[in-house]
């Protein structure tokens, strides 16, 4: 509770702050509007529901190539993992392609696919997979390998002992890979839909572009200010859960 | 399969170690772990096998878990060849092994799962028994982290005995626990093994440790790994690891060990 009025605190403190600098008129308002203009357009970007349709576009691109990326990332992270030949070869790409990062994917996306989701598509999972891949692996390396033979004693082999001892052993670095993957398939969406315009839907990316584009500063901090919520809204929704349980169970740190 | 076989003891299995010898390469030299060993083990014989380290001693239990090959020998449980891994025979190993992803009886329900002829009911029940067995039925729900190093390896001994194996391999499964533990599951052990017969192959490098539990000490010698030479304790069960008569049994083991002892070789007495 102290904790909850001190973080309120602060940042009213910051609201009164920033609007004391809209006040003192130092720099243009134009560049700095007031937090009052900024929340007015938040309400009425809700309220004209522009904002619940940016965010429901952006969302099921988001949810959509992400959920695909971890569904193929994770099956291909075990298999590298398994064989040698799938180390030394899909294994190497994905280490490098992991490097890259994956707003760079965008002018490949636009030319191959053109601007339709698909691109959008292409350009999440190609943020997600990778590093969904080496996650995986490197979990499952990580397994200590008595966790193995004491399964193995007990009967457990082969597919049995994958699914129920190799997985669940390495749901510790899953888990991380899976945060991991969604930054870069958060960054490189937004990304992609500030580079380009898709007329199948308006996500928040390119709101916030046309909030440049036609020099409404509280458009784009109004945006700004949604896609970290989200962000954090995100992080307790889809990771908090899957923490508590590795916390409860594997007795570390929160 | 009934539930009321499940909870007789399987008889225990006769075990035959016929030459077995094993070379592996550690550190770019070849380690010569066992050579031409053999051992013949009784039904529901208690077996410790006693060497400093690098003798071999832990090569042959997993050889004999089937974790392991050898490149020469043969050996038989039971009159069948060991190939692999099997049921008939569970491992502690000196790392309890328990599945943090699991509670305690998902923990113990883990083999039986695959332990075919039995409803959940009936596998859960079994659980529980053995759970009871070892002192620990009301940590059911308990997870891993949250159990001391003794509580993991009475968990762990009910993992194993829950499929009802012929024989339990121990692989020094009390040497990370503190002296009054120990002290207590060397008791509880000797009573399980009295009401629950198995063969047990354990083994140590504590030599009074292998005096209070086993019916027969084989002396390990190492680079070749040997037996260089075999002890039979007489000593009436259930035995105090600090009785006299033990020691004195202790005395004559570490004594006959100290012929190969390296100066980096450790010995508790």
């Amino acid at each position: 509770m102290k904790h909850l009025l001190r973080a309120l605190l602060f940042f009213v403190l910051t609201l009164v702050a920033w609007e004391a600098l809209f006040r003192a008129k130092i720099w243009s308002p134009v560049l700095v509007p007031s937090p009052f203009v900024v929340g007015r357009y938040l309400y009425e970007a809700a309220v004209d529901g522009t904002l619940w349709d940016a965010t429901l576009v952006t969302m099921r691109r988001l949810l959509l190539g992400y959920g695909f990326g971890i569904a193929l990332g994770l099956p291909l992270g075990l298999l590298t993992a398994r064989f040698r030949i799938m180390k030394d070869t899909l294994g190497l790409v994905a280490l490098g392609l992991q490097t890259l990062p994956s707003v760079c994917w965008v002018p490949l996306a636009l030319l191959w696919f053109g601007q339709s989701e698909t691109a959008m598509f292409f350009v999440v999972v190609m943020g997600t997979l990778w590093s969904m891949i080496i996650a995986t692996d490197n979990g499952v390396r990580n397994v200590p390998p008595i966790y193995a033979r004491a399964a193995r004693t007990m009967g457990s082999s082969g597919l049995q002992l994958w699914l129920r001892v190799m997985l669940p052993a390495s749901l510790p670095y899953i888990v991380s890979g899976m945060k991991q993957g969604w930054a870069f398939a958060w960054r490189s969406l937004m990304a992609a839909e500030i580079y380009v315009t898709i007329l199948s839907g308006f996500g928040l990316g390119n709101l916030l572009h046309y909030g440049r584009e036609l020099n409404a500063m509280e458009q784009v901090i109004g945006i700004m200010f949604v896609i970290i919520v989200i962000g954090l809204l995100a992080d307790k929704i889809l990771f908090s859960p899957w923490e508590r349980f590795l916390h409860r169970r594997w007795g570390t740190a929160k | 399969m009934t539930l009321s076989t499940e909870f007789q003891s399987e008889s225990p299995s006769k075990l035959s170690v016929q030459h077995i010898s094993k070379r592996y390469r550690s550190g770019g030299r070849e380690v010569h772990a066992l050579d031409d060993v053999s051992l013949e083990i009784g039904e529901g014989e208690f077996i410790c096998l006693v060497g400093p380290s690098g003798c071999g001693k832990s090569t042959l239990l997993n050889i004999i878990a089937g974790l392991e090959f050898a490149d020469n020998g043969r050996l038989f449980t039971a009159g069948a060849p060991i190939t692999g891994p099997g049921r008939d025979r569970m491992v502690l190993f000196q790392e309890a092994a328990l599945f943090p992803w699991l509670d305690v009886l998902d923990n113990v329900l883990f083999g039986l799962k695959l332990k075919p002829g039995l409803s959940r009911s009936e596998r859960t029940e079994v659980a529980q028994f053995y759970l009871k067995l070892v002192g620990l039925e009301k940590f059911t729900k308990s997870y891993v982290h949250e159990l001391s190093g003794g509580m993991k390896q009475r968990v762990a001994l009910a993992r194993a005995l829950a499929p009802n194996p012929r024989m339990l391999l121990m692989d020094e499964p009390f040497a990370a626990l503190d002296a009054l533990t120990r002290q207590q599951l060397y008791g509880d052990l000797q009573d399980i093994w009295q009401q629950h017969r198995k063969t047990i192959v354990f083994v140590t490098h504590n030599v009074r440790e292998a005096v209070c539990l086993g019916d027969r000490v084989a002396l390990f010698s190492p680079h070749p790994g040997r037996i260089k030479e075999q002890f039979t304790i007489t000593l009436p069960r259930r035995r105090d690891i600090n009785s006299i008569e033990l020691a004195r049994y202790a005395i004559e083991i570490t004594a006959a060990l100290k012929g190969d002892a390296r100066p980096s070789d450790e010995y508790a007495i």
